[in-house]
C-alpha cells in the first residue's frame, strides 16, 4: 500500500488531461460510459440478486488464491508469495464473512425507537487505484465490495503490478457475469498514464475515488474535486511495555513485520521498549532468528536502504528479505535471519531508520520511563504516521489508554501484531480491510476501516415523531374559603413567611400564622411590595439560613411569590448563579442550562396568592431585577414550581378596583395564548378554556361587586386555572410586546395586556407570513381555538371568521367594562414619542421569549404593526381569517 | 396534433428484438411511434443500447418516441443513463 508513496513522492501531480489524445480520450469515455450504464441498469437489482452474485466470486477468489499471489510475486518481485496466498484468502473469505448478512440494497436498518429508517443508494462509477504492495488481493477485496454494493468500478492498477491485477480483475468479473451481473461492471485500465488517471478522477460520470495507494495518488484524488476515499501512508509506533507478556509480544512483533515481507503498511517501524525489559526482549528477538544490528551495522544499514536526500526508504528495498538487503549493505547474518533489529536512540533525520520500512529491517529504541516510551512512539507517530497505526503490548490498562489518547492512529492495536491486527476480523474484530482510512491526520477523510459502509449513499428515512409533552403543577392546590387552614397539616420546625408591607397591614400574616401548627419557629421577612431585587432576595436567603429554615410560606402577589421561589432555589443550591439560569432557550428540555439537582438545605415551599392573576403559586417562573446591572433575571423551571398552592379567596376580598381589572385580564390573557400557543395539549386547553369561561363570567361582577364572595373566589381560581395551562403551554406574542411596553412607558402590566388583546387575536386568526415551526401540533389551528372559544362563550356565529370576530367585539367591551383605556394614545403617549421608541419596542417584544410559543411567528414589522394598531386603540382589530385558512388543518 | 402511427408491445425478453421490429417501421411512420413497456420490469445493458440507438435513429427521421407504462426502476435507469431526454412518457 505504501511503496507507492515512495515511488509517487517525486512524480509530479498528474499532468493535465489535455495532452491526451483523442483515441485515448475516446477509450477512457467508453471506459466510463460502459461503467456508468452498467451502474444504471445494478440499480435494478434486488439484495438477494446481489448476494446470488456475490457468494460465488468469493469462492472463485479463494479458488484463485494462490494462482493470483503467484502472479503477483513474479510480476512486482516483492513480498512473499505465501503470504500473498493468504491475504488474497483474508481479502475474500473474511471479508465475505463480515459482509455475508449485512443489507446493502433497499431499507439496510432501522431504529424504530427513533422513527429513522436507513437506505442505501449505490454510488454508481468508482475509480479505484490500487497497489503495488496488495496489488490481487486489494482487487479481490474491492471487486467484492463493490458487487455487494451494486456499484461499477474501473480500476487502475500500479503500473508494476498491472498484469496480475487485471487477472484479478478478469476472474471477479467472469464470475459475477455468470451469476447475472451487469455487463461493464469491472474494467480495469490499459497500461495507462497519470493523464489517464487525471482524466477518470474529474469525469463526471465518476461517482467517488478509491485511491489505495501513497500521497501522490491521494492528494491528487483529494485535489479532483470528487468524493474521494484516499488512504495513507504509515509509519506505526509500537511500545513494548514491561508489563507485557514478552513471549507472544516478541512472536507477534516478528511474524507481523516479516508477514509478505513487510509490506503491509500498518506493520511495526519503530519498538519503544522499556529500559527493564530491553535486553531480555532483544535476547528473545535474537533467538527467533533474528539480527540484532551493532552501531557500525545500524548506520550501514541506513546508508543502503534509507534515501539521503529524502530521508524515505529506498523503493529497491521494498518487500525483499531480511538477507537480501543485509548483503546489499554489506552485513554478515545467518542464512536463515528473518528479520533485522537496528537499534536507535531517537526520532528524525537524523536518524533514518526511524521513518517507514516496508521491509524486514525493525527500529528498536530504549526507553528510560513511560513518559519517555510515550513521547518517542509520539515522534514516530508524527514522523509521517499520522492517523494510521500503532501498537501497544501491555498489560497495564492506564497505560493503554494514555498511549490511545496521545497517538493520531485510525488503529491502536493491543497486544497482536500490528499488519495482520489492523487488517481486522483475524486479531481483533475490527472491520476487515485492505484500505486504511488514516484521517486528517494523513489527509484522508476518515479513519475507519475502508468498507462496505463507504460504498452506499445512506439515505435517512426520518419520520415525524410523537414529541413527548407534559402538565406539571404543584401536587398539592387548595382552594376556596378558608384553604389556609390547610396550612396545619404541614410540620416544621423553623418557618419563614416572606410577604410584603400591606399584608400585614390587613392581618393577613397573622391569618396565616394562625394556621402554622404549634411549636413552630416562625419568621416573618417582610420585603417591598415591588419586583424583586437580588439584594433582596440575597437577605432572605441570609435569613433562611440564619434560622434553618424547613418551610418557606410566601404571602403575597406575583412579586412575592417569585422572590420566595429564588430565596429558595439560593438557600437549597447556594452556588446555583442566578445571571447563568437565566441563560435563553429555544425548548425545555433541550436547554443548554441545567438547574441544580444537589440539594444542600430543603425546604418546603408553600405559595398563598393574595391577587388573582399572575397565578404564580403554580408556575415555574419567576422574575427579579439587578439593579446593579440593570437587568430583568427571569427563570423559568419546573424545579422553581411551589410544593403547595392555597388559592382562599379571603385573601383577595380588599383588592381594589384597578387590580382587580389588571389581575384579571392578565389571567384572560394567559388562558387565551395558552389555548391558541404551539405547546397546547388537551390537558392545557381543558385549563384554559374553563378560565376563559370564568373570567367572562365572574371578572366584571369582582370588579363592580369587590365584595361578592362568589365573583371573588371564582376568579381566584380562574388565575389559577390559567397559570396551569400556561405554565405548562406558555404564553405568545400579546406577552411579548406587553412586557416591551410595559417596561418602556411604566405602565402596568394587565393593563399593557389589555391594550394589545384585541389585535392580537386578530393577528394569531389570520393567514400567518411566517409558520412557527411546532412538532406539537397538526396544521395551523389558532383561528378555530378561537372559533371554540366564541362557542364555549355562547357568543353566536356560523363560520369560523365570524366567531372570531364576535370573540374579539366581547373582549372589547370587556375591556370597556373595566374602564380600561382603549387606546396607548389615550395614556397622553404622543404620537411622536411613541413613534420614537418603535425601534426599541420592537428589538425589546422580539427578544421576548414569550412569543416562541406564539402560533404565529412575528416579524418585526409585524411586532410595529400590532404597536401601532394598540396605539389607535379598540375597535379597529379586524379578524382576516381567510377562507382557505378556515377551511383547512387538523384540529 | 400528432398521429401515433406504430404502437408496439415490449417484452422484457425481447427488448432488443422488439426495437429491432420497430426500427425496419421506422420508414413508414410518421408523427410517432410508442412502446409499451409496461410488461418490461428491469433492462439490461444491451437493451439500453438498443434504445439509445432506436432513439437516434428516429431523431434522424423526425419521429418522437414514446414509451409508455414504464416503471419507476426502469425509468431511474433511463435517467442515470441520460436517455429520458430522448424520449416522451406516458402511463
Amino acid at each position: 500500500m505504501a511503496t507507492q508513496e515512495v515511488l509517487q513522492e517525486r512524480i509530479p501531480l498528474p499532468l493535465a488531461a489535455e495532452s491526451l489524445s483523442d483515441e485515448r480520450i475516446a477509450y477512457l469515455e467508453r471506459l466510463v460510459s460502459q461503467a456508468r450504464t452498467a451502474a444504471a441498469v445494478f440499480t435494478q437489482f434486488t439484495q438477494e440478486d446481489v448476494d446470488r452474485i456475490v457468494k460465488p466470486m468469493v469462492l472463485a477468489g479463494l479458488a484463485q488464491a494462490q494462482y493470483l499471489a503467484r502472479l503477483a510475486f513474479e510480476e512486482t518481485r516483492l513480498g512473499v508469495m505465501e503470504d500473498k496466498v493468504l491475504k488474497n484468502m483474508c481479502a475474500t473469505e473474511f471479508v465475505y464473512n463480515y459482509i455475508k448478512d449485512k443489507r446493502t440494497v433497499g431499507v439496510i436498518r432501522e431504529f424504530p425507537e427513533r422513527n429513522l429508517v436507513e437506505v442505501a443508494d449505490p454510488i454508481g462509477v468508482i475509480f479505484s487505484l490500487t497497489p503495488i504492495t496488495n496489488p490481487t488481493s486489494t482487487v479481490l477485496f474491492k471487486c467484492i465490495m463493490a458487487i455487494k454494493t451494486r456499484n461499477a468500478v474501473i480500476f487502475s492498477p500500479h503500473p508494476n503490478a498491472w498484469h496480475c491485477c487485471s487477472e484479478a480483475v478478469k476472474i471477479m468479473y467472469e464470475s459475477a457475469l455468470k451469476q447475472g451481473a451487469p455487463e461493464g461492471v469491472f474494467s480495469c485500465l490499459e497500461s495507462h498514464t497519470l493523464q489517464d488517471n487525471a482524466y477518470l478522477m474529474h469525469h463526471k460520470d465518476v461517482g467517488l475515488i478509491d485511491a489505495t495507494g501513497g500521497p501522490g495518488a491521494v492528494k491528487a484524488a483529494y485535489s479532483s474535486g470528487k468524493p474521494a476515499l484516499g488512504v495513507g501512508p504509515g509509519n506505526t509506533p509500537v511500545y513494548l511495555e514491561k508489563t507485557a507478556d514478552l513471549s507472544t509480544a516478541v512472536v507477534d512483533i516478528i511474524l507481523s513485520k516479516t508477514f509478505d515481507n513487510g509490506t503491509i503498511c500498518a506493520s511495526e517501524q519503530t519498538v519503544v521498549i522499556d529500559d527493564e525489559i530491553y535486553d531480555r526482549v532483544l535476547k528473545k528477538l535474537a533467538e527467533l532468528r533474528t539480527h540484532i544490528c551493532n552501531q557500525q551495522e545500524t548506520e550501514m544499514l541506513a546508508r543502503t536502504v534509507i534515501d539521503p536526500k529524502t530521508g524515505f526508504m529506498q523503493p529497491m528495498a521494498v518487500g525483499q528479505t531480511a538477507t537480501d538487503i543485509a548483503r546489499l549493505a554489506g552485513l554478515v547474518v545467518k542464512p536463515d535471519t528473518k528479520l533485522l533489529i537496528a537499534p536507535i536512540q531517537g526520532v528524525g533525520r537524523e536518524h533514518p531508520l526511524s521513518v517507514e520500512k516496508l521491509f524486514p529491517v525493525l527500529a528498536v529504541y530504549r526507553a528510560k520511563s513511560v513518559e519517555e516510551a510515550l513521547r518517542v512512539c509520539v515522534d514516530v507517530n508524527h514522523a509521517g504516521g499520522l492517523g494510521h497505526t500503532a501498537v501497544i503490548f501491555s498489560r497495564n490498562e492506564e497505560v493503554i489508554r494514555k498511549f490511545a489518547e496521545v497517538m493520531n492512529a485510525g488503529r491502536i492495536i493491543v497486544n497482536s501484531p500490528g499488519s495482520i491486527g489492523a487488517l481486522g476480523a483475524v486479531y481483533n474484530d475490527l472491520v476487515p480491510t485492505f484500505s486504511f482510512g488514516c484521517g486528517t491526520g494523513g489527509g484522508n477523510s476518515t479513519t475507519d476501516n475502508v468498507n462496505i459502509y463507504h460504498y452506499l449513499n445512506i439515505k435517512r428515512l426520518a419520520r415525524r415523531t410523537q414529541a413527548h409533552m407534559w402538565f406539571r403543577v404543584p401536587n398539592q392546590i387548595y382552594f376556596n374559603l378558608n384553604a389556609v387552614e390547610n396550612v396545619r397539616q404541614f410540620p416544621s420546625h423553623s418557618t419563614i413567611i416572606v410577604t410584603n408591607p400591606s399584608m400585614e397591614q390587613f392581618g393577613h400574616v397573622d391569618l396565616v400564622r394562625r394556621n402554622i401548627p404549634e411549636g413552630t419557629h416562625v419568621h416573618v421577612t417582610v420585603i417591598p411590595d415591588a419586583e424583586p431585587e437580588v439584594k433582596v432576595v440575597m437577605q432572605g436567603v441570609a435569613e433562611l439560613n440564619f434560622y434553618k429554615a424547613d418551610q418557606i410560606i410566601a404571602l403575597g402577589g406575583g412579586s412575592v411569590i417569585d422572590a420566595a421561589k429564588i430565596m429558595k432555589l439560593k438557600y437549597e443550591s447556594p452556588d446555583a448563579d442566578l445571571e447563568e439560569l437565566s441563560a435563553p432557550f429555544l425548548d425545555l428540555r433541550k436547554r443548554v442550562i441545567q438547574y441544580p439537582t444537589e440539594k444542600i438545605n430543603r425546604a418546603r415551599l408553600i405559595a398563598i396568592s393574595t391577587t388573582s392573576g399572575t397565578g404564580s403559586e403554580v408556575t415555574p417562573f419567576a422574575v427579579l431585577t439587578d439593579k446593579e446591572r440593570g437587568r430583568k433575571v427571569t427563570l423559568a423551571d419546573y424545579s422553581l414550581t411551589p410544593d403547595v398552592a392555597i388559592v382562599d379567596p379571603q385573601f383577595v376580598m380588599s383588592m381594589p378596583k384597578g387590580l382587580t381589572a389588571d389581575t384579571g385580564i392578565d389571567c384572560l390573557t394567559h388562558a387565551l395564548e395558552a389555548a391558541v400557543s404551539n405547546y397546547a395539549s388537551a390537558y392545557t386547553d381543558s385549563n384554559a378554556m374553563q378560565a376563559i369561561r370564568l373570567a367572562f363570567k365572574y371578572l366584571p361582577i369582582a370588579y363592580e361587586h369587590p365584595r361578592d364572595e362568589e365573583a371573588r373566589s371564582m376568579m381566584h381560581n380562574a388565575a389559577c386555572i390559567a397559570a396551569m395551562a400556561f405554565a405548562n403551554a406558555s404564553v405568545g406574542v400579546n406577552h411579548a410586546l406587553a412586557h416591551a411596553f410595559g417596561a418602556r412607558f411604566g405602565v402596568a402590566h394587565g393593563r399593557a395586556n389589555a391594550l394589545m388583546l384585541p389585535h392580537v387575536i386578530a393577528y394569531n386568526a389570520a393567514v400567518p407570513t411566517k409558520f412557527l415551526p411546532s412538532p406539537y401540533q397538526k396544521g395551523y389551528v389558532a383561528h378555530k381555538k378561537y372559533a371554540t372559544i366564541a362557542d364555549l362563550l355562547g357568543l353566536g356565529g356560523h363560520t369560523i371568521e365570524e366567531k372570531v370576530t364576535h370573540l374579539i367585539a366581547a373582549i372589547e367591551q370587556l375591556l370597556d367594562q373595566l374602564n380600561f383605556p382603549r387606546s396607548i394614545a389615550d395614556l397622553g403617549i404622543s404620537k411622536e414619542e411613541f413613534e420614537r421608541a418603535m425601534p426599541d419596542l420592537t428589538t425589546l417584544a422580539f427578544d421576548d421569549p414569550s412569543w416562541r410559543s406564539n402560533p404565529r411567528m412575528p416579524l418585526l414589522s409585524e411586532l410595529a404593526d400590532l404597536f401601532w394598531k394598540a396605539y389607535q386603540g379598540r375597535g379597529l382589530a379586524k379578524n382576516v381569517a381567510e377562507p382557505n385558512l378556515v377551511e383547512e388543518g387538523g384540529a | 396534433m400528432a398521429m401515433i402511427a406504430v404502437w408496439l408491445k415490449v417484452d422484457e425478453e425481447r427488448v432488443v428484438q422488439a426495437l429491432q421490429e420497430a426500427e425496419a417501421k421506422l420508414d413508414s411512420v410518421e408523427g410517432e411511434v410508442a412502446l409499451d413497456f409496461s410488461s418490461v420490469r428491469r433492462i439490461d445493458a444491451s437493451a439500453l443500447r438498443a434504445l439509445e440507438g432506436f432513439a437516434g435513429m428516429a431523431d434522424d427521421k423526425g419521429v418522437k418516441v414514446v414509451l409508455r407504462g414504464v416503471n419507476v426502476g426502469v425509468y431511474k435507469v433511463l435517467k442515470l443513463v441520460k436517455l429520458t431526454s430522448r424520449f416522451s412518457f406516458v402511463s
